[in-house]
This record gives structure tokens, C-alpha cells and sequence, in this order.
């Protein structure tokens, strides 16, 4: 059964049709990229996917539970974890409480369980912080745990979004142009980055992402989006060299 | 000590400490008799509005919403606490039992009237939460001007428009008397107690912060949309926040209405409201430490100046300017970070140097 199942998702806001009769199927353990010209409508996908905007027609199904107009909260505790275009950090947090802040569904207990310091808040501040430096690793994070994310640079800041959204534990991890403002030598090491993620941490990943050196380095299977609505699907490689996907980014 | 001590923990206890430096420093200066009547008088103030400011530090420094209605909450607690008081007052005789208890009562009602008013507020954000609360906290207010309230032995009688209209019986009591408010608190508010409350006050809103919860409120303050997609509920962690700063609020109206004989609704203003966020701004947004210095100095201020009457609002405004240009202008701030590190380098070096001889 594949994982994500989209179906004839659309969205109108006023007289403006952002995505038209979109579907998309993701199979579990793949790297998929949504790409397209700017304005297609892919970061429109992204908020639908995620809750952030309602669809006007169509379904979503993560796993075989339809999670069409759920919140973004239910979204995000039924499996969808996502990284943002502009990056939205927690600025006044460490590094450290960012992720811890994305653990917080996973090792919960109570305000009173806080305030007044019962045994259960020391065990889970404890396994909390353990797992929070697991996840940093990965991102080569580990020594700036205390640094405020505000004060990390910009590539730092990106990676710490992932993990950020790795911390709960999504069946599908969302990359909205990961590579953005990166330079290529970043990039090669997002792309490393990425695939251990996949593969360590199980996820499924869908990505958006403008650098065709990226894309075609490890997308699997690529849908391309124009002006909201489905250009072409298949494979990375023969996407790629269609005439079709070219003009649409390239013009005539 | 920076190894097993994490800064925020370092943070709290280095507050903790102060505030019981000042209350044995305090104790001292009134056991040999060095404290003037009017300081004497100040001590309650003190707790009152530390408590007041420390709890709406809450709301506008970790939730990041700006809140006008701390005086209606602190106007609830002291209502709910006094009432509380007057009529378990020949039951209870020990106040150390009663008081205890009418603290937690004006803490939980003004906490029920903060969920309650909560739920339709904190969908709004910004300056129009701020009037709005400011709106709530008028509206409590007045009802309590309004109210009447007097018991006899046919049960409670309530009324909106006069004492007459209440029909109390000739043995029957005034509870709550319209405008002139309530009479006959017992006088339970101590020193001793309102410093108790402030260190629990204090170690209830550091732990608070430094826990799951509050890292929550910090990351919706910081980024709504982020926390919704780590799949943080908003409106929960946001009416904990705003229930548990109402709550702290009913305690330091508990206190302050049993430090006076009479209390009227009047007392719990939009000034109030103001000035306690006046505190919480001039002591740093977010800083709790700071908002108990500025409570303390901002309320002694006013009564020290008192004897150049004339002159005493210029001076206090100056001082508020002043104390507002230090903490916002980053400037002036890294100039005394600065000299601040070279003295502790002279001194460092100075050490090492005798050391070295």
C-alpha cells in the first residue's frame, strides 16, 4: 500500500485555482520531488498536505487514514513532519530546546508534572535531552546544542529544521527547498544528509527543490507542477529530458 | 559549578537567593528597629505587586502576548479570598489554616475566570487582545462595584442595584457593599507570608518554564506556525499559560486584600493593570528576576519621594525614562557589559599578579 495518497486535490482561494486536480502516490521508503516554476502552486501542495490550508476538493490519505482537513496539529501526530521555505526556527530557544520542543508529543507528561518536579519529569528531561542529542548528530549539531538557533548560521539553521521535524517522528518528512541559498559544496552535503536521513531514520521524503544537481542527484520519481496542475510524473531521469517539463521551465 | 548547574537552573536559584537575601536583610533592618513606618507598611506592597508582575511575565514574556487584564484577576482573588475570610472567620480561628486557604480560593476562581474568558481572548492576538483584556478587566471591576452581597439565616441574598433591595434580615451581615466594597478582612497579610508566596510564586514560574510546558509557550511565542507543525496544540499550552498567570494574579490580590481593612473594586483599575505591566516592560520582557527588582523599586519609589512632594512625579517619570533607555538601548547595555568584563579582567589580573608574587 503506498504511503501518501493523493487524490483530485484542489484548492481555490477567491477566483484563483492554486492547484487543480493534483494526485500524487508516494510509496513508503521513497524520495520523491514535487518541482515546477516558481508560483506552480508546490509550497500550496505543501500547506495542503500539512493542514496549514483546506482543500476545496479532493483527498489525502497517509497510510490508509484519510487526514484530509485535519489540522496541523493532527496532521503532524498522524505522521507528517515538514521543513519551511523561509525558515521558522524557535530564534530565542537553544538548539537543543528546539528539538526538545519537537520531542514534546513523544515524552509527555503533565504542566503539574513540571511545576513541582515529580520523578516522571527528571526520567523524561533526561531520555528527552538523550534523544535530542541522537538526533543532532546526524546533522553535525551536536556542539552548538546550546548556541540559541537564532545565532546559527544559515545552513546550520536549515539542518536544524530537520532534525527539528524528525523529532516527531514522522512517517513522511516534508523538505520545502532545502537547498535554498546553499552553495554547491552545501549542497553535496544536504544531498549526503538526506539520504542518511532516509535510511537511518525510515522516513519517506517528499522535497521541493529548484537545484536540478540535487534533484537529479537523489530524487527517485518527480512530479512536475504548472500553473497548479500536473505537468508530468514518472521517474527522475525521463521527467527530466521531456520537451514538455524543459519549456515549461525554460520557455520556448 | 558550571558543570553540574545548567544556566537556566543557575538562573532561578541565583533569583531564589536574592529574594531571600532581601527578606533576611529586611528582617534584620525591623528587628533592630532601623525600618521607618512607612517601609514597614511597604512590605506587603512589595510581595503584592512582585507577585503581580513576576505572574504577567507569563503571559507577555514567555507566551508573547500582551495582556491588559492583570488587575481584574488580581480583583477576583482578593473578592473571592475576602469573602472567603470574613465568613469562616469565627470557625476558623487559626489563621495560619484559614489564610493558606483563602489564597488557593481567590488563586482558583481568578484561574476558572481566566480559562473562562481565555477560550473566546486568546484567539486574537496582539493590540486587539490587549484591548480586549483590557475590556475584561474594566467589565470585572464594575460588576464588583455593583455588587451586593449580605447573608442572614435564610441563606445568601444578592443584588446589582441597592443594599436595600437585598431584604437582609435585622441579624443579617453585608457581605460585599456596592462601591464601598468589602469591610472586615481579617488582616492575615504578613510580611513572613507574602514572602513565602513570592519564592513559591517564583519557583512555581521558573519550573514552569523550564519544563516541556514551557518550552511549548516559548515555541509558539517564537513561531506559531513551526509549533502547530511539530504538532503542538496552541490553544491548550495557551490558556495553561494565560490560567496559570490568573491564578498567580488571584494570589497576590488573596494578599493584598488582607493587608486592608476596606477594599473597594475601584482599587483594581486599568492604572493597576498598567503599572504591573509597566513593571514587567522596565524589568525586561520575559525576565523574571527583573520584574520583581522593578515591582519592588517602582513601588518604594513613590514613597520615598513623597517628602519633595512636588517634584515627586517629575522625578519618578525621569526615572522611568532612564530606566528605560538602559534596558532597551543594546548600546548602552554592551557599554556597561563591557566595563563590567574589564573590572572583573582587572580584578582577575590583579589576583593572579599577587599570586604571582
Amino acid at each position: 500500500m503506498a504511503l501518501l495518497e493523493v487524490k483530485k486535490l484542489g484548492i481555490s482561494f477567491g477566483g484563483l485555482r492554486a492547484v487543480d486536480d493534483f494526485s500524487m502516490t508516494i510509496e513508503k521508503g521513497q524520495l520523491y520531488g514535487l518541482i515546477g516554476p516558481n508560483g506552480a502552486g508546490k509550497t500550496t501542495i505543501f500547506n495542503l498536505l500539512t493542514g496549514v490550508y483546506k482543500p476545496t476538493d479532493g483527498t489525502i490519505h497517509l497510510d490508509g487514514k484519510n487526514i484530509t482537513g485535519k489540522s496541523t496539529t493532527e496532521i503532524n501526530k498522524a505522521g507528517i513532519a515538514r521543513t519551511f521555505q523561509n525558515i521558522r526556527l524557535f530564534s530565542n530557544l537553544s538548539v537543543l530546546d528546539n528539538v526538545k520542543a519537537g520531542l514534546s508529543n513523544r515524552y509527555s507528561y503533565s504542566t503539574a508534572t513540571g511545576v513541582f518536579r515529580l520523578p516522571k519529569f527528571f526520567k523524561y528531561e533526561k531520555q528527552m535531552t538523550e534523544r535530542a542529542m541522537e538526533l543532532l548528530r546526524p546533522f553535525d549539531l551536536q556542539d552548538d546544542a546550546d548556541t540559541l538557533a537564532s545565532n546559527l548560521p544559515y545552513g546550520k539553521q536549515r539542518k536544524l529544521e530537520i532534525a527539528r521535524a524528525l523529532a516527531t517522528e514522522p512517517k513522511l518528512l516534508l523538505l520545502d527547498e532545502p537547498a535554498a541559498g546553499m552553495n554547491p559544496k552545501e549542497t553535496a552535503g544536504l544531498m549526503n544528509t538526506i539520504l542518511t536521513v532516509r535510511d537511518d531514520f525510515g522516513v519517506t521524503v517528499l522535497l521541493i527543490e529548484h537545484d536540478m544537481y540535487l534533484v537529479s542527484g537523489i530524487c527517485e520519481k518527480l512530479s512536475v507542477l504548472n500553473f497548479g496542475q500536473l505537468l508530468r510524473e514518472g521517474p527522475t531521469g525521463e521527467v527530466l529530458a521531456d520537451p514538455e517539463v524543459i519549456k515549461a521551465y525554460l520557455g520556448e | 559549578m558550571k558543570q553540574f548547574l545548567k544556566p537556566a537552573t543557575r538562573k532561578s536559584f541565583i533569583t531564589y537567593l536574592l529574594v531571600i537575601a532581601a527578606f533576611i536583610a529586611v528582617e534584620i533592618m525591623v528587628s533592630t528597629g532601623n525600618a521607618s513606618n512607612m517601609f514597614k507598611g511597604l512590605l506587603v506592597p512589595f510581595c503584592v505587586y512582585s507577585v503581580a508582575a513576576a505572574s504577567l511575565n507569563l503571559t507577555v514574556g514567555i507566551l508573547g502576548e500582551l495582556s491588559l487584564g492583570q488587575a481584574g484577576f488580581m480583583c477576583i482573588g482578593a473578592y473571592s479570598s475576602a469573602i472567603f475570610s470574613i465568613v469562616t472567620k469565627d470557625t476558623i480561628t487559626s489563621a495560619w489554616v484559614r489564610f493558606p486557604v483563602a489564597m488557593l480560593i481567590g488563586g482558583i476562581s481568578a484561574a476558572i475566570f481566566g480559562v473562562l474568558i481565555g477560550i473566546p481572548v486568546l484567539r486574537l492576538r496582539g493590540d486587539y487582545l490587549a484591548i480586549v483584556t483590557l475590556a475584561f478587566g474594566e467589565i470585572i471591576k464594575n460588576v464588583f462595584a455593583a455588587l451586593y452581597i449580605g447573608y442572614d439565616s435564610s441563606g445568601l441574598h444578592v443584588s446589582l442595584t441597592s443594599q436595600g433591595d437585598l431584604g437582609l434580615a435585622p441579624d443579617g451581615k453585608m457581605l460585599i457593599n456596592g462601591a464601598l466594597g468589602i469591610s472586615g478582612t481579617p488582616k492575615d497579610s504578613t510580611f513572613e507570608i507574602g514572602f513565602a508566596v513570592l519564592l513559591i510564586t517564583l519557583i512555581i514560574i521558573y519550573n514552569f518554564v523550564n519544563s516541556r510546558t514551557g518550552r511549548a509557550v516559548m515555541s509558539i511565542r517564537d513561531n506559531r506556525i513551526a509549533a502547530e507543525s511539530i504538532g503542538l496544540n496552541i490553544t491548550k499550552f495557551k490558556l495553561i499559560t494565560f490560567g496559570l498567570t490568573a491564578f498567580l494574579a488571584g494570589i497576590a490580590g488573596a494578599l493584598f486584600s488582607h493587608n486592608l481593612s476596606t477594599l473597594q473594586a475601584s482599587k483594581f483599575d486599568y492604572n493597576l493593570s498598567i503599572l504591573v505591566l509597566v513593571f514587567v516592560v522596565l524589568g525586561g520582557i520575559g525576565n523574571i528576576r527583573g520584574s520583581v527588582i522593578a515591582a519592588v523599586v517602582l513601588t518604594y519609589l513613590p514613597e520615598v519621594l513623597r517628602s519633595i512632594n512636588n517634584y515627586r512625579m517629575l522625578i519618578y517619570s525621569i526615572v522611568l525614562i532612564v530606566m528605560m533607555i538602559f534596558t532597551s538601548n543594546a548600546k548602552i547595555r554592551g557599554f556597561f557589559t563591557a566595563s563590567f568584563m574589564k573590572l572583573k579582567g582587572l580584578i582577575i589580573k590583579n589576583k593572579s599578579a599577587k599570586e604571582g608574587e
